[in-house]
């Protein structure tokens, strides 16, 4: 073939196989290949699903043969991050708790994905429990950005966004609790999404904290992000939390976005309280200038205030750990997953439970189960659980007085470009839970939020955030990508098109 | 110490939770059959089991149960309640946290009369009526009698996780002095016949439909605070309820005779001797972490929803008894052996289908629950109530008698038709023929010179002694009172 379809986005894949070009098992083959060939170096996969993938896409192509009426985007392959549950396919969720844990049900999620005929790649690697942004905290070994594989991808859906962006995969399910989705995109020169909370089910995705956590899609472009939420939005009667309303038209928000003079009379508000000292020079430069392209095409840059900000962060890490101690109580070695015994004394429940735990939990798991239990002991739960929730409506109140000045907020997604392994230091966590800054206040608001390319800073990707209100989820897919279209006019190519492809010597043959 | 010496010397105080199992189809939270029995397990959904992922929902049936619930017991309906997760780990709890209602309950405020045998009312006070979900069931295999002590292993059946519970916890129940143990058993009988009524659940206490903890304390009187409390768990019939106080009272009585103090705790009561010992400790600073449940969106029912559930509510067993009272003029104990057997609702409609009370009392409670606890089935599968007005209407107007009702009963049960067809089919039917019992009566005195001789000499109960020949002659269809007329004539003619 002479085409390289690993290359196009899902939205060309999707044409191109309406058109007749290439298969579903073309494209799902060259995707596997691509895998085959980088992933030793990346690290995106926990579990690659060739038989799966394949076969789902023998059934498009099939269908497709005979006529049949399909979704626009069947055929096209997906990453899952190991935090959705797959019939049959191991979910571990990165931990090695659940190592060996094949769940006996699917996520609505994924029945929405194989609904609509898209072929599953594999399961995408993450820190483990969805606790972490860097993936390092994965029991499944580390991923590399492909941008430099010296650096983290983000986390905690590292391996999808490395899927991503090295051409593994045109579309990736991630999830973003804190920032998870938007952050990782951020680093790896993808767009992510996190959708208003209750968009997309949350019915089997293993669960981090039930109030934050949110399914979001990742792709190279906005257009693909979109279409992937389109999919896989929608009320769910199994996920009380899910909204009930109709599902806007996200597709038709990018094309409003990219027509010209889309961004005239849009009110972008920058956030006081994000002040230029929290980011990296590069990262703020190329934030800058994405947003002097978006003032030039029309925009209205105004400045919004967020005093709960500095309050927000406190607040995220007491509700999250608390939900997560709770959610996570029942991985005991009873039912399902790792069960260890105690090498010494009596063999009880307790015993089975304590070193269960005590051996299938990593360090930064641990720390949040220990946070968050202490966090709701009786006693402490009006200072700490009981305040956060104050602060989460104060959170709530100041975005929604900022979106009366402003149509979207905007800000660099994360304060520096990818860091470098070993970073993330188990003896002072509090630097990294620094980097959620910009990110977490969506989440414990409920509002959607998109990390698109903004630019490079010393050759590696800066992430551009942009916050809507709730249920106005097309706001950004409007918005974003008007921008996209500026900044890659500007710098005359999508800036996922310039990632290294090649990773290392030994893994350095292309695929056919 | 006596019992009677402890109720002298000391005011008891009780508080009762009452959890109860409703009746839905399906769990609380899932879509799992809510069935007793099953083989292990079967009965399970991902969010039962407590997989990873899976998401609880409110079952509508559960929140309108527990509103008809609060409802009769006069409470108030939250507009809003949340549930709260209760963490602890256990193995029968397949999320090692139990999804209850903590501050929230969705019935709070309430009130209901509990009457004890001689007709005093005692106002009891209901703090709350709360939601939440049961436990699984575990199994010690290899110890002696099912404990986990010495046990080899044990098994987990979470059939039951998630069968929908309502909780009703009273205020104490203070001034009932040494009737205190026939007050907690009163109570916990009305609110199984009020379950029952509303139709909310089958309320059987010996399959734990219903299960009481009862929390006893005493106080030297009236004026002084209320003494520590020991809460005895899962007492599960009324006459346990009665002995598991009397003793709980008799025991703490004598521990502060002699200057002890009670220790709060939670026991366990024995059946055998009708004791209790002691269980864990269980301290108000119990911790359990409870917090709002993220998975669910708080459960507001709305003022409408509410006044249908009101306006729909059957009458309740209190004010059905005393109007089936002044109706049927039977008395207190009769009434309650009905209720007990639960055969009011068959009672009531053969009144209504024309017996009088003391008829289709006599039918239910006599003939067909006799056959049914021979046959070991439900006496109101046996007969209709229209059956057994038919059946005694037979008899009023002369065409049959107790033994021949009783066999025509029988066929019915049998399912051979209305009684007056089983009557005809088998020729039960009095006899009328004046000339075949005369045959009969001259038969008889023929035979038993003796007994005539007996009669003409004034004994007039040796008239019995002829009924039999003239029963069997008949095949026990000869009206008893005409043989008697008839026999009288010709001896003393």
């Amino acid at each position: 073939m002479s085409q390289d379809l690993t290359r196009l986005t899902a939205a060309q894949l999707a044409d191109g196989m309406r058109a007749g070009e290439y298969t579903s098992t073309d494209v799902t083959r060259a995707h596997l290949d691509r895998i085959e060939a980088t992933d030793d170096v990346i690290g995106s996969f926990i579990s690659v699903t060739p038989d799966v993938a394949l076969a789902t896409a023998a059934d498009v192509d099939r269908r497709r043969a005979a006529g049949e009426d399909l979704h626009p985007f069947a055929g096209v392959p997906v990453s899952l991050k190991d935090v959705v549950v797959t019939a049959g396919i191991r979910t571990t969720a990165g931990s090695k708790m659940l190592e060996d844990w094949v769940p006996p049900y699917d996520a609505t999620v994924y029945t929405k994905i194989k609904a609509a005929g898209l072929p599953v790649l594999g399961k995408t690697n993450m820190d483990e429990f969805a606790m972490g942004s860097t993936t390092e905290h994965s029991a499944f070994g580390p991923t590399r950005n492909p941008w430099d594989t010296t650096t983290v991808p983000g986390g905690s859906s590292g391996g999808a966004a490395s899927s991503a962006a090295a051409f593994q995969a045109p579309l990736a399910v991630g999830t973003d609790t804190g920032g998870s989705v938007r952050q990782p995109a951020a680093f790896t020169g993808t767009v992510g999404v996190k959708p208003t909370y209750g968009s997309v089910s949350r019915y089997g995705i293993v669960a981090m904290a039930s109030s934050l956590d949110q399914v979001g899609p990742l792709g190279r472009t906005v257009a693909d992000a979109a279409a992937l939420h389109q999919l896989m939005a929608g009320h769910d009667q199994r996920d009380s939390t899910s909204l009930s309303d109709g599902v806007p038209d996200f597709l038709a928000a990018v094309e409003a976005g990219a027509r010209d003079g889309s961004l005239q009379g849009k009110r972008l508000g920058t956030i006081r309280e994000l002040s230029a000292d929290d980011y990296d020079e590069g990262v703020r430069a190329a934030f800058v200038s994405a947003l002097e392209l978006a003032r030039k095409a029309g925009a209205e840059v105004v400045e919004v205030d967020m005093p709960s900000l500095r309050y927000a962060l406190d607040a995220y890490y007491l509700i999250m750990p608390s939900e997560a101690s709770s959610n996570l109580a029942r991985y005991d070695g009873m039912r399902f997953g790792l069960r260890a015994e105690p090498e010494t004394g009596p063999v009880t429940a307790e015993t089975v439970m304590s070193t269960t735990r005590a051996a299938g939990f990593g360090a930064e798991v641990k720390r949040r189960i220990l946070l968050g239990t202490y966090a709701l002991s009786a006693g402490y739960y009006d200072a700490y659980y009981g305040s956060a929730q104050k602060v989460r409506t104060l959170v709530q109140r100041d975005l929604a007085a900022a979106f009366e000045k402003a149509d979207v907020l905007v800000s660099p997604t994360a304060p520096t470009t990818a860091l470098p392994f070993g970073v993330e230091n188990d003896d002072d966590p509090m630097a990294l839970y620094l980097g959620d800054a910009a990110t977490i206040p969506a989440n414990l608001a409920g509002i959607p939020g998109m990390s698109l390319p903004a630019g490079l800073a010393n050759g590696m990707p800066v992430g551009f955030q942009l916050l809507a209100p709730a249920r106005e989820d097309a706001r950004l897919y409007e918005v974003g990508s008007a921008i996209e279209a500026l900044v890659t006019d500007a710098a005359g190519a999508p800036l996922w098109a310039g990632v290294p492809t090649d990773y290392a010597a030994e893994s350095a043959t292309t695929s056919a | 110490m006596k019992y009677e010496d402890a109720v002298a010397t000391y005011d008891p105080a009780l508080g009762i939770e009452v959890h109860v199992e409703l009746g839905t189809a399906t769990k609380m939270f899932d879509d799992a059959p809510n069935t007793f029995g099953g083989s292990a397990n079967e009965n399970t959904t991902p969010t039962s089991l407590g997989l990873p992922g899976a998401l609880p929902v409110v079952n509508r049936m559960a929140i309108e149960y527990a509103i008809r619930i609060g409802l009769a017991l006069g409470c108030q309906i939250a507009e809003s309640c949340r549930f709260a997760r209760k963490n602890y780990f256990y193995p029968d709890l397949a999320k090692n946290f139990q999804t209850s209602q903590a501050d929230e309950p969705i019935a709070f405020d309430g009130s209901i009369d509990v009457e004890l045998e001689d007709g005093t009312i005692v106002p009891v006070a209901i703090e709350r009526a709360h939601m939440e979900e049961d436990a699984g069931k575990n199994t010690h295999v290899g110890g002696a009698s099912g404990r986990i002590h010495g046990a080899d292993h044990s098994l987990v059946d979470y059939n039951r996780a998630g069968v929908p519970l309502v909780e009703i916890v009273t205020h104490p129940i203070t001034g009932v002095g040494d009737r205190a143990p026939e007050v907690a058993a009163a109570y916990v009988r009305t609110l199984r016949d009020i379950f029952r009524a509303l139709g909310v659940s089958e309320a059987r206490m010996e399959q734990g439909n219903v299960r009481a903890d009862i929390n006893v304390s005493l106080r030297k009187d009236a004026d002084a605070p209320l003494g520590t409390r020991t809460e005895t768990k899962n007492v599960n019939s009324f006459r346990s309820i009665d002995r598991a106080v009397r003793y709980e009272i008799a025991r703490q009585a004598e521990i502060l005779d002699q200057g002890g103090a009670i220790v709060q705790e939670t026991r366990h009561f024995h059946e055998s001797d009708g004791s209790t010992s002691s269980g864990r400790p269980k301290s108000d600073a119990d911790d359990y972490r409870y917090f709002p449940e993220p998975d669910l969106v708080p459960v507001a029912p709305s003022r409408d929803w509410v006044e249908e559930i009101r306006a729909g509510l059957p009458e309740l067993p209190a004010a059905r008894r005393r109007r089936l009272l002044d109706d049927w003029g039977i008395s207190e104990l009769e009434i309650r052996d009905i209720i007990n057997a639960g055969l009011l609702d068959p009672v009531e409609a053969t009144v209504v289908a024309g017996a009088t009370p003391d008829a289709a009392r006599k039918w239910w409670m006599g003939e067909i629950a006799r056959v049914a606890k021979q046959r070991e089935v439900e006496a109101d599968g046996l007969a209709t109530p229209a059956n057994v007005a038919e059946l005694q209407q037979l008899i009023d107007d002369g065409k049959l008698n107790d033994k021949l009702a009783r066999k025509v009963l029988a066929g019915v049960v049998e399912g051979r038709g209305t009684p007056s067809q089983v009557m005809e089919a088998d020729g039960l039917q009095i006899v009328e023929d004046t000339g075949a019992l005369e045959a009969a009566v001259d038969e008889a005195i023929a035979a038993n010179p003796d007994v005539v001789e007996k009669i003409r000499g004034g004994k007039m109960q040796a008239v019995g002694a002829l009924m039999g020949p003239i029963m069997k002659a008949t095949r026990g269809q000869a009206d008893a009172g005409t043989a008697r007329e008839m026999i009288l004539a010709r001896i003393n003619g």
